[in-house]
């Protein structure tokens, strides 16, 4: 993507792959599709993955749940500002992506400022959300009673076209709580979830707990949709009139299903996108001699 | 066979401590208008560690002024999300300097480095990671869609965790949007103006955060200053108690974390080892200068003999000495004047009837320092079941039903923290209802997280500390 070339000397390019269980495969099937920048130039080929890609995303994510929401949300919050200091230190790189993606140079940097600041704004929440969502209940006899948040599982995200500030206000949310995810990047624009599957990387994020899939959002979303080990199903990136069949499909487990939204990523995100990946679990116990 | 402990001591080459130090006001440090200062001792040794400032009226005044204005200006108009930044930087600045700030707390304070460096820095550090994260969210905790900051928080600290408690203080006065002056207290100024320096560090707006060193004068100077929308104190209730008088008809919004006298019950079928250890860590934990110390232990009378038996045996155990040595359990008294308060006390317990049992114990020759110890035989009416004494004390009482340790616990003016030793969860919880402390720990003593609000009921102050409830104190709410 840099312009280098310009300068005499000739860039070394990056292959753009999966992000499974803390590794960067290619996909399976050996396919691959090409991304071009906003002017139709080509910029690279993305790995195209496959159902058994999603399948493995899938397992790597279950296997990282454990783990990662047996943290301490205060564990999970280090981490989370971990990343969002991995990310300004990529800011030029992000910019240069969102550039190729069609931004301008201040709106690609607004951008790139805005997704660091939103990550940021995720991390403090993870030792925040329990005492904002959770209650003390004055049930009516002599019994403690108390209702916390809890993870729901293992989350397929597919991630709406707003590259890189969509993108990471999707999975931080999901993460925060403890879910591990499968994230299927945005299918025009996916070189910034590449670039940040690096920043995840390298930030103590422990392996599987993002998994970020590239390719044909038509070909995967059903697949996960499916799943039989899929708990929940974010459709941020599927188009309204799309996500019926998959609601439908998503019925076979009893999947929690936030279904798409116009959404304006440049908003106060609220904290509906963690509360729709979480479970209540109500403790009750006597009080007596 | 020889099981000493040979000595391990941290290396104090990682502090670096000027001779002489001055006011942090408006970003800067800075000599005090009338020229005083006083002096710092590390009372392991009792030698001199630097020339401090004292800060006059003029000081106060000027540090005042420097924080109204960062607040009209800077602070108060700032984003949340960008406080939450600033922040954050200060969390990991403290993070990055931790084994020099936990070794210059155990010189200046006299508490073991194992807990200066296990306990306080990492508390410290989480404390601001915690509120960092509240100052762009504070919408969502409950006081409505928009809570205000109040202004200018006057906060005077006490000296048994000087940097803990500067972090419970400053942490949540930002994150809600005010700006502050601390004093730390006169025996530990030193961590507090090592922190001064991180703010700069933070690039922190000058005059967000201003620290005037010095002793009660300087203390009453600022929480009665005209310019301060919000006082915070945290020490003995005798001087809590002053300050309420003095903030009484005035704007200014008060929260008081004051003494306490706390109850540590074990009933007959509490786990035995499992409380030694937690009455131990309840009232031996930093020499016992702590505001919610287990202090007075209650212990069910069919297992009493048994219960001093371990106790005795595990007290034997305790390390009294160097507070640098990574193996010492119980460090230096902080200053004379407590370890005088502590003898006094002590005195007039035996005087009164207790019996006093402290275990061998070779204190050193230069320093200030208290062997562990017990009374038994101690009645309500002792003074030493009584009075708070700060020090690694401990009154033991006994009691026959959970109604006479609810009636006994609760017979204190104070109400800060309680401790219960039962395998029973229903007991636990029926004891918890009613035992009138802001605190209680349940097979388990003397814990601290910053999403836990800290603070008491009666005596012991209002307001809290820590967790959702503890931003009121900084919202105008």
């Amino acid at each position: 993507m840099s312009t280098k070339a310009e300068r005499g000397r000739l860039a070394v390019r990056k292959t753009y792959k999966l992000f499974i269980g803390g590794a960067f495969p290619r996909s399976e099937s050996g396919r691959t599709y090409p991304v071009n920048d906003a002017k139709g130039r080509f910029l690279a080929n993305v790995s195209q993955a496959s159902r058994k890609d999603a399948r493995d995303a899938v397992s790597a994510a279950r296997k990282a749940f454990g783990g990662w929401s047996g943290r301490t949300p205060y564990n999970r919050g280090q981490i989370l500002y971990r990343v969002a200091e991995m990310l300004e230190g990529r800011h030029a790189q992000f910019v240069d992506e969102l550039r190729a993606a069609g931004l301008g140079r201040n709106a690609a940097s607004d951008e790139v400022d805005a997704a660091v600041d939103r990550w940021v704004w995720y991390a403090g929440w993870a030792d925040k959300l329990a005492a904002v969502a959770g209650s003390a209940n004055p049930v009516a006899g002599p019994f403690f009673n108390v209702s916390t948040p809890e993870p729901t599982g293992v989350v397929a995200v597919v991630a709406p076209d707003s590259p890189l500030l969509g993108l990471v206000s999707v999975i931080a949310p999901v993460i925060v709580s403890g879910n591990t995810c499968v994230v299927v990047a945005s299918e025009p624009a996916p070189l910034p979830a590449v670039t940040l599957a690096e920043v995840l990387a390298t930030s103590d994020l422990p392996g599987g707990v993002v998994n970020i899939l590239t390719g044909r959002r038509a070909e995967l979303a059903p697949w996960l949709a499916s799943h039989r080990d899929v708990n929940a199903l974010d459709l941020a990136g599927i188009p309204a009139d799309e996500a019926g069949p998959l609601e439908e499909a998503a019925a076979g487990n009893l999947k929690r299903v936030l279904r798409p939204a116009a959404v304006d990523w440049t908003a106060d995100p609220g904290i509906g996108r963690m509360t729709a990946f979480q479970e209540t679990k109500t403790v009750w116990h006597p009080v007596g001699v | 066979m020889n099981f000493d402990y040979a000595p391990a001591p941290e290396s104090a080459s990682i502090v670096d401590i000027r001779p002489s130090y001055g006011l942090f006001v408006d970003g800067e440090f800075t000599d005090p208008a009338e020229g005083r200062s006083f002096k710092t001792v590390n009372p392991a040794t009792e030698e001199v560690l630097a020339e401090v400032a004292e800060a006059g009226a003029e000081d106060v005044n000027r540090a005042v002024a420097a924080a109204r204005a960062a607040y009209d200006n800077v602070w108060g108009p700032m984003p949340g999300r960008e406080r939450a930044k600033y922040l954050y930087r200060i969390a990991r600045l403290i993070q990055e300097r931790s084994r020099e700030l936990a070794v210059l707390e155990s010189i200046d304070n006299g508490k073991p480095i194992r807990e200066s460096r296990d306990v306080d820095l990492p508390l410290v550090a989480a404390h601001f990671f915690y509120h960092a994260g509240w100052a762009d969210k504070l919408a969502y905790a409950g006081f409505g869609p928009d809570p205000r900051p109040l202004g200018v928080a006057a906060q005077v600290i006490p000296w048994n965790f000087p940097l803990l408690m500067l972090a419970w203080k400053i942490a949540p006065a930002l994150a809600c949007g005010n700006t502050v002056v601390l004093k730390p207290a006169e025996t530990t100024p030193l961590t507090a103006l090592v922190f001064a320096e991180i703010c700069q560090q933070a690039d922190l707006p000058k005059g967000v955060v201003n620290i005037v060193t010095g002793a009660g004068e300087t203390g009453r100077l600022l929480v009665e200053h005209d310019g301060v929308d919000k006082v915070a104190f945290t020490g003995s209730t005798e001087v809590g108690k002053q300050i309420a008088r003095s903030v009484a008809g005035t704007r200014k919004k008060l929260t008081l974390e004051l003494g306490g006298k706390a109850a540590n019950v074990v009933f007959d079928d509490a786990p035995l080892d499992q409380a030694v250890e937690g009455v131990v860590n309840g009232i031996f934990f930093n020499q016992g200068h702590v505001c919610c110390a287990g202090s007075r232990l209650l212990v069910q009378e069919s297992i009493a003999e048994e219960l001093l038996d371990r106790l005795k045996a595990r007290m034997a155990t305790l390390r009294v000495g160097d507070p640098l040595d990574k193996n010492t359990d119980i460090g230096a008294i902080n200053s004379a004047a407590q370890l005088e308060k502590i003898r006094m006390l002590s005195e007039i317990g035996e005087r009164e009837g207790a019996r006093r049992w402290s275990p061998p114990c070779e204190l050193p020759q230069r320093g200030y320092w208290f062997a562990p110890t017990l009374f038994t035989g101690v009645a309500q009416s002792h003074r030493i079941a009584r009075e708070e004494i700060f020090g690694p004390v401990l009154s033991v009482l006994t009691f026959r039903t959970p109604d006479e340790a609810v009636a006994k616990a609760n017979n204190t003016p104070y109400g800060l923290s309680a401790g219960i030793w039962t395998e029973k969860g229903s007991r636990i919880l029926w004891m918890a209802e009613r035992l009138r402390a802001g605190v209680v720990w349940a097979n388990t003593f003397n814990k601290f997280d910053p999403t836990s609000p800290f603070g008491g009921y009666k005596e012991s102050g209002f307001g809290r500390e820590g967790g959702r409830h503890g931003l009121e104190a900084y919202l105008n709410v």
